[in-house]
């Protein structure tokens, strides 16, 4: 009974919003607009839940006459294909076909639904913005291709969906292009992920060089044909699709354009860089498990990139004083955990994770985002403070998302990044690496993130000019669902129901999830380690607050290698983009533009004006001299005919020889 | 008309007569100046090549060679008058009919 399901309803109804606001958006009124906007999403979310419920659906169950299949129910995987076709040339035949699998319902779930509420919180937060349609336009259109990555039931169409969300977020990160820093952190952005989309691309090369398709449920069974095929161009395929998901996920090397991106609205940031499109890269490793299973090489490359970049930025977000910027480090650090989930097989637990991350972390930025709000665009955590009382459901609900992303027993973040470093710590000697730096960037996260909380919302106001104002109930009533999600939406996974979901996809996980007492005592060390991390916060920030300035001074170089980022950006700038530029300017410019083609052209047209001029004289305008040239020829031509050439020549010892004489 | 030619003088002298006249005209065409005499030295060329057009239907007894004749002379006829014409009008614009200076062709 899968007849009244119409996948393809899903992107199209964002996309439908998108043209019309996209088009006529500045010439309809604003309730319109808003109402269009909102409702787009509103609707993908409606099929997106029509799907869930005949997909939870048990499909057969024992009733008095027996088993029998259940009105309603859907089995997935379910697969809706254009009847069209789409690319058919030769051997190549790569069909515009939606994938409705377990994995594809978690995110599409994630995506519509936090989608929709961040749609509602940016009715408030844009309200008096110019650009209100133009907004709308591209966060719907961005919709339109998260959506279709998702669904994607091949490697091509996926990567459509892949760009299209790369254009979406450059658009929303460019949004205030007055600005230039905004405009050049879309660019950057843009720039960036191309790097890695080229990865993409390779993988998809030698994908159909290697398999003849590009749709995974064949690759998968093809390898599933060959169990003992494992490195080779498997691992090549794998690490460039790794390479495609560090630059989009926003891991080592190619995070650089994420903390960038902050310079978009806020609630953008929520949505797209932190919420769903920069978990693409993990999703697309989880639906590619196949290839990455084959190759425990590059399982591990995932693994190490994955615990580094998280240690990494957290380190880093330690000591940022932008509010957004901070949360932009916490994200890549999270991005890191999913990577090491992934990088350990552990695939359920890296999408629960990036689920209950798309929870919490969608709340912290809307949190952040109601706070620069009411501080009329303040975003540096040392002239805040003391917020506590004047935002009060801000306050109540970013502290929830603070406490589930440090780690706190029986709320989201706790049980999927226990998940994670459970499934790591599985891993022998390697694994136990990865545990321990996943452990060091729990305490770290603890730590910043309450550091956060104590400077923005405890103490006092640090800015006594500032009158902050809580935000309207469009943007709390989002705020407080995102709460109840990031407090409730661990407790999927209770009994390993989470896993069991996706296990047809994905694999099931290798050992029991939980009633092992190994589990228990790590997540007791997790905790722990999280309760350093917030008493470190707590005694800097609460008891002695000149105590990070103490520490700064004792140890300057420490404080200034991460307060400059560890001048990623400086080196990148030095090694790549100067001598790239000044290859541009003096190499490519100079050289090749001005002196090579330019030299030709002027080349070239320099040899006709000067034939030209040769020739114009010719050309005297003197009737007579025409007339002379005419008689001349004529009297050549008579010459020609008249004299018998080859006895004249013959006669002067020239003897001609040619066919005919 | 067999009889008005006398039979003791040679084709080869008509045809010299006839190439001397075009090659009298082709100089005059080259080296005069004035328009007219440039025009006239046209009609000269023309009727140099009527002359062995004449020669040659005697020579061989078609008639062929005599109705081109007619055919030049009528074009020759047509030719004066729109040439004639035209010089008119380049004296009555240029006040000269000098052919180096009618040279506005030239670049």
């Amino acid at each position: 009974m899968n007849g009244s399901l119409h996948l393809w309803l899903i992107p199209l109804l964002p996309f439908a919003g998108f043209l019309i606001n996209g088009l006529l958006g500045r010439r309809l009124p604003k309730a319109l607009v808003t109402a269009v906007a909102l409702l787009a999403p509103l609707a993908a979310f409606g099929v997106v839940l029509f799907a869930a419920a005949q997909a939870f659906t048990p499909t057969e169950v024992r009733s008095w006459n027996g088993p029998g299949p259940v009105p309603g129910a859907l089995s997935l995987p379910y697969v809706e294909t254009c009847p069209l076709g789409w690319i058919n040339i030769g051997t190549l035949h790569v069909d515009f076909s939606f994938v409705l699998d377990q994995l594809s319902l978690v995110m599409l779930l994630v995506v519509t639904g936090v989608g929709f509420l961040i749609h509602i919180y940016s009715v408030g937060y844009m309200a008096h913005d110019e650009g209100y349609a133009r907004y709308f336009s591209y966060l719907n259109l961005f919709l339109f291709f998260m959506t279709t990555l998702v669904l994607a039931g091949n490697a091509l169409l996926m990567f459509v969906g892949w760009e299209g969300v790369g254009l979406a977020s450059y658009l929303l990160i460019g949004f205030w292009f007055q600005k230039t820093t905004a405009a050049d952190a879309g660019k950057k952005a843009f720039i960036v992920n191309r790097i890695g989309d080229v990865g993409f691309l390779i993988a998809m090369f030698f994908l159909l060089a290697n398999f003849g398709t590009l749709t995974f449920s064949e690759i998968a069974t093809k390898l599933g044909q060959y169990p003992g095929w494992t490195g080779g161009v498997v691992t090549v395929i794998a690490l460039c699709l790794l390479l495609g998901a560090t630059g989009k996920s926003a891991q080592l090397p190619l995070y650089i354009w994420l903390p960038d991106a902050m310079e978009g609205p806020t609630p953008v940031s929520a949505l797209i860089h932190a919420a769903t499109m920069v978990t693409a890269g993990v999703y697309m490793i989880a639906r590619n498990h196949v290839l990455f299973d084959h190759s425990p090489f590059a399982l591990g490359v995932v693994a190490i990139v994955g615990a580094v970049t998280a240690l990494f930025a957290a380190t880093i977000g330690l000591v940022q004083n932008d509010i957004k910027r901070a949360l932009a480090y916490s994200t890549i650090s999270q991005l890191g955990y999913m990577f090491l989930g992934c990088g350990v097989a552990a695939y359920s637990a890296a999408i629960f994770h990036l689920m209950t991350h798309a929870f919490f972390k969608a709340l912290l930025f809307l949190a952040a985002g109601s706070v620069i709000h009411g501080l009329s665009g303040e975003q540096d955590l040392r002239k805040m403070g003391g917020l506590r009382k004047k935002l009060p459901v801000t306050f109540w609900t970013m502290t929830v998302g603070v406490f589930a992303i440090a780690g706190a027993p029986g709320l989201s973040g706790f049980f999927s990044k226990d998940a994670i470093l459970y499934s790591a710590f599985q891993q022998g000697s390697f694994g136990k690496v990865l545990w321990f730096l996943g452990l060091v960037t729990a305490a770290l996260t603890a730590f910043y993130m309450f550091r956060l909380w104590y400077l923005a919302f405890l103490g006092n106001s640090r800015s006594p000019e500032a009158h902050p104002h809580e935000s309207p109930w469009s943007m709390l009533g989002p705020l407080v669902l995102l709460a109840i999600l990031s407090i409730a939406g661990g407790w999927v996974s209770f009994g390993g129901r989470f896993y069991e979901f996706l296990a047809p996809v994905v694999g099931a996980r290798s050992e029991a999830a939980s009633g092992d007492s190994l589990e228990y005592i790590l997540m007791g060390v997790a905790v722990a380690v999280a309760l350093i991390g917030w008493f470190i916060a707590h005694s800097f920030y609460k008891q002695r607050s000149d105590r990070p300035a103490e520490l700064a001074a004792a140890l300057p170089a420490g404080y200034k290698l991460l307060a400059n980022k560890y001048y990623v950006d400086e080196i990148l700038s030095a090694s790549v983009v100067k001598p790239l530029l000044a290859t541009s300017t003096y190499f490519l410019s100079w050289v090749v533009d001005k002196a090579v083609i330019g030299g030709l052209a002027w080349l070239l047209g320099g040899i006709a004006v000067f034939s030209g001029a040769l020739l114009q004289r010719w050309q005297s305008g003197n009737i007579r001299s025409y007339a002379a040239w005419l008689a001349g020829g004529a009297a050549a031509l008579l010459l020609f005919v008249v004299v018998p050439w080859p006895l004249v020549l013959a006669h002067i010892g020239i003897h001609l020889n040619w066919a005919g004489r | 008309m067999s009889s008005f030619f006398a039979q003791d003088v040679p084709l080869v002298w008509y045809l010299l007569l006839s190439a001397v006249l075009f090659s009298l005209g082709i100089l005059g065409f080259l080296l005069k100046r004035n328009l007219i005499t440039v025009f006239m030295s046209i009609e000269l060329m023309l009727n140099a090549v009527n002359l062995s057009f004449v020669t040659f239907a005697h020579q061989w007894h078609a008639v062929k060679g005599q109705i081109f004749v007619f055919f030049v002379m009528m074009v020759a006829a047509a030719e004066a008058a729109v040439g004639l014409a035209i010089i008119i009008a380049v004296f009555r614009a240029r006040a000269t009919l000098a052919v180096d200076r009618i040279d506005l062709m030239k670049l």
